[in-house]
């Protein structure tokens, strides 16, 4: 049985203004915040100089030496300090800090200080071995080196006649969520309370602990609704969290500490740029014979996930493809920009685009369409991914990519947009595909190191209240969860709250990311509910009146007692990962998916419009079709935009573009109808059969609208994003 | 309009009932309604009249706020997103117009407006005359679905 429709549950609210975000928080008595950052690339502070004209005794002031406990941002490392002491790795990092009544008073004050330092050389190209004076992380500046190896591709690719390489290319990419980044902390009784707009309250509540010295119970942390995250909203919270908090400790007071959107974009982490080469051994007809790969990502000045973006990235680095000899070398580096971290796609989007560009480069050597290179490779059940996990789960891949032609137009295009590039002289059509998949859920064993934990509490008037730290974003938590929980116990949708996400009151459920919230903890929802139904001796034919008339019954004979239902997550059966070795099941599913873009290159300003995108994947079940849909048609736009406008613009590691004016986002009027289909293979282990969906859709767009501009043009189409300039420069090669 | 040069009293229409207050020079019309109005409703995404999610009308018309000297408001009428009744989001809550919300109040705004002059979604593309409001979740598919939707639910009761 599908679940019944729902309506996103807060859309009323959001609509009609009602909704509060952070800084729509009344909060009498509080002080405004802001951070004063490094204006240096790489240096040794020297000094730090307040201007004597302001009268600095009306500010809080706040610098390294009043961080209570360790002076980091607790993540995978705790290399990147919560505020800079002795030295600075680049621009922007933040410095001091400061609290005032007044925003203008503070906006005046950070112009009034200087942070003096003494230069030392800084890294800008990541692609560049570092001198000995430019290390700063271990011997040789690498976050994280990682191999995956299977059979012997270097054999293969010795005596192999032919082999096609190519070297790929991709650009940072800002988050762009509409409300930028936000904290308001203050001190109640002892405890530090964080509201805020993040992901992952525990990986805030983790790092404010270490970086103030206080226990758990002490630190209290509440997300407050968050107007869009894309992983922007991952790891980089915490910093904020701990800065609002250090505020707050000094002022005795609250703090606001929200960014303005030029403070955002300049300051917070973005997507990994990227270069990969590919040297693939093929046959005539087609067939991967042996790929290898290197895979190089810029990690920024501090390590934040870097490690688990390159790991994401190279797993996806082969394709969703059979190959028996695969090797893929892959490293993390750091360079003296601001970090980068987690994004939509989590470096998937990068190694996806190289391979997908790189399959279209083989069929043209071979003279080959690329549909038939893509069904000739395509893994079936049976066959083993790059890792030598089994693939097994009877999505049919090659049906996938049918459905994407036949609603594409494909065939019939390629025929039309021949003639009409003969008949037009100033424009050229071409349509791209790819085919594709994203591993849902943390690798490996991840989800097993997560541990997560999800409460269902059965209240005194019969209704229930799910609690999960898994944060509604936009991308629908809060009415999945209800749907889920309300169809497990048969409670209408108005009887299933949903807590806000504080963490003195939800259990971990891990994170918000990595496409796992309705698929695993979901899954936790259930199980959740199935306990509630099991403490209160009903069986699983016990439904809606009877559950709640049980519920108030409980209440009765235990006053202010605590009725929970408690999940915990426990992996599936044959779930095995070496992390040493990179061998095993890197992923419990797998999303697949073939999209296909048709575009229009204008030959005299060289822009590229796109005219049609066909998305049509298989995430399991869907659970809500306007919610998924909306998900794919979203990840599709940012897509969209990092393949063929989103630059951000570079000058001594420091983005220089940081306005909404000039770094170009997708309006209405840049979009295609974006044409969305689902094949539902359900997953077993995933709620009523979901696998994750959130990155999927990010993953499509640059190689088929590279793919597509390459048909069109004969562009290389090998370095992101495809702006008129780079185009330009391409073609005129 | 001379910009004033110290605080200004103002006095306008807001949201059908008559205000008046006092701001600095440099006020710009959204921190007058997120401030002392306490209509938060209203978001600023960008603080440059890139974003639109600032959208308020102003005699009629949608501005963005942020862009908008406070002055500029005073004898004017001022309409912000919490003027409307929930009953006028209902496509717009079907149709899978609202992710995240934080550009939604904006959006809503300039679909009112739309919605206001049915002419206008007859001469120009709804892609176009949206273009002014910035979506990063949506892909705006379901913002312009269910503002076509709306449109052609106000014809029939019109």
């Amino acid at each position: 049985m599908p679940l019944a429709p729902l309506l996103r549950r807060e859309g009323l609210a959001k609509l009609s203004g009602r909704e509060q975000y952070v800084d729509d928080l009344d909060i009498p008595g509080a002080l405004h915040g802001i951070t004063v950052r490094s204006t240096s690339a790489r240096g040794t502070i020297r000094n730090i100089r307040f201007d004597p004209e302001i009268d600095w005794s009306s500010f809080v002031i706040v610098d390294h030496r009043d961080v209570p406990g360790l002076n980091t941002v607790k993540l995978i490392e705790t290399d990147q300090p919560a505020l800079a002491a002795t030295e600075v790795r680049h621009i922007h990092e933040p410095v001091v800090l400061l609290a005032h009544p007044s925003r203008r008073a503070l906006r005046k004050a950070v112009r009034a200080i200087t942070i003096e330092v003494d230069p030392l050389p800084s890294v800008l190209d990541f692609t560049v071995r570092p001198t000995p004076e430019q290390i700063q992380h271990g011997s040789d500046n690498i976050y994280k080196q990682i191999t995956i190896t299977k059979g012997d591709a270097r054999s293969i690719l010795a005596d192999a006649p032919i082999i096609v390489e190519g070297v790929y290319r991709t650009g940072a990419q800002e988050h762009v969520y509409l409300e930028p980044q936000g904290m308001i902390a203050e001190e109640v009784d002892g405890v530090i309370i964080i509201r805020g707009s993040m992901q992952c309250p525990y990986y805030v509540h983790t790092a404010v602990c270490h970086a103030l010295g206080r226990e758990a119970d002490q630190v209290r942390i509440i997300q407050t609704p968050t107007g869009g995250a894309f992983g922007g909203k991952e790891e980089f919270p915490s910093g904020v969290a701990i800065h609002a908090a250090l505020l707050a400790l000094k002022a005795g007071r609250p703090v606001r500490l929200v960014y303005d959107r030029t403070e955002d974009l300049a300051a917070t982490t973005k997507r990994h740029p990227s270069w990969t080469r590919h040297r693939t051994a093929v046959a005539s007809d087609g067939q991967l014979l042996a790929q290898e790969i290197t895979f190089l990502l810029d990690g920024g000045a501090y390590m934040t996930l870097s490690p688990v973006v390159l790991s994401r990235g190279m797993i996806h680095a082969a394709g969703p493809y059979h190959c028996e000899h695969i090797s893929i070398d892959g490293r993390a580096v750091l360079s003296n920009t601001v970090p980068f971290g987690a994004f939509r796609g989590f470096g998937a989007p990068q190694s996806l685009f190289a391979v997908e560009r790189h399959m279209d480069r083989i069929a043209l050597r071979l003279g080959l369409d690329p549909v038939t290179v893509r069904q000739r490779n395509l893994l079936a059940d049976g066959q083993t991914t790059a890792t030598g996990q089994v693939v097994a789960d009877g999505v049919d891949r090659q049906g996938l990519l049918n459905r994407a032609l036949s609603l594409s137009d494909y065939a019939a295009k390629r025929e039309t947009h021949r003639q009409f590039n003969i008949d037009t002289p100033d424009r050229r059509r071409g349509i791209g595909l790819t085919t594709f998949f994203h591993g849902a859920g943390f690798t490996g064993s991840g989800e097993v190191y997560l541990d997560s934990k999800v409460a269902v509490a059965g209240l005194p008037d019969g209704t229930i209240e799910v609690r999960t730290a898994s944060t509604e974003m936009g991308q629908g938590t809060t009415t999945i969860f209800t749907q889920l929980a309300s169809d497990r116990l048969g409670l209408p949708p108005e009887a299933v709250a949903i807590a806000q996400p504080d963490t003195a009151v939800v259990p971990n459920s891990g994170p918000t990311v990595a496409s796992r919230t309705a698929m695993i903890v979901g899954r936790l929802v259930q199980e959740a509910c199935d306990d509630l139904r099991r403490q209160l001796s009903l069986d699983a034919t016990d439904r809606g009146n009877d559950v709640a008339e049980a519920i108030r019954a409980w209440h009765r004979t235990h006053p202010n007692g605590l009725l929970l239902g408690q999940g915990h997550y426990r992996p599936p059966p044959g779930i095995e990962w070496d992390e040493g070795t990179y061998r095993g099941e890197a992923y419990g599913a797998y999303g697949w998916a073939a999209y296909v873009a048709e575009v229009e290159v204008d030959l005299r300003t060289y822009g590229t419009t796109v005219l049609d995108f066909v998305a049509v994947q298989d995430v399991g079940t869907v659970l809500n079709t306007t919610l998924a849909r909306g998900q794919v048609q979203g990840g599709v736009a940012q897509g969209i935009g990092w393949t063929l406008m989103e630059e951000c613009q570079w000058e001594d590691g420091a983005m220089t573009n940081n306005q909404l004016t000039n770094y170009i986002i997708p309006t209405s009027s840049d979009i295609p109808p974006i044409r969305v289909a689902f094949q539902e293979t359900p997953y077993p282990h995933g709620a009523e059969g979901a696998k994750g969906l959130g990155e999927l859709p990010m993953d499509g767009p640059a190689p088929a609208i590279a793919n597509a501009i390459a048909a069109a043009t004969g562009a290389e189409a090998a370095v992101l994003p495809l702006t008129p300039e780079r185009l330009m420069a391409d073609l005129d090669r | 309009m001379t910009p004033p040069t110290s605080d200004v009293a103002l006095g306008f229409l807001l949201n059908g009932s008559s205000v008046s207050v006092t701001c600095a020079p440099e006020d710009r019309l959204l921190d007058l309604l997120r401030g002392p109005l306490r209509l938060p409703g209203t978001k600023e995404g960008c603080g440059e009249g890139e974003c639109g999610a600032c959208t308020v009308l102003l005699n009629g018309l949608p501005v963005n706020s942020c862009l908008v000297p406070s002055y500029q408001a005073d004898g004017a009428t001022v309409e912000t997103i919490e003027a409307l009744a929930d009953e006028r989001h209902a496509a717009l809550l079907e149709g899978g117009a609202t992710q995240c919300g934080a550009c939604t109040p904006g959006v809503a705004m300039t679909a009112e407006w739309i919605r206001r002059h049915p002419a206008l979604g007859k001469r120009f593309p709804l892609s176009e005359l949206m273009a002014g409001n910035l979506c990063r979740c949506t892909g705006y598919d379901g913002i312009l679905k269910s503002l076509e939707a709306a449109l052609t639910d106000d014809e029939g009761t019109a």
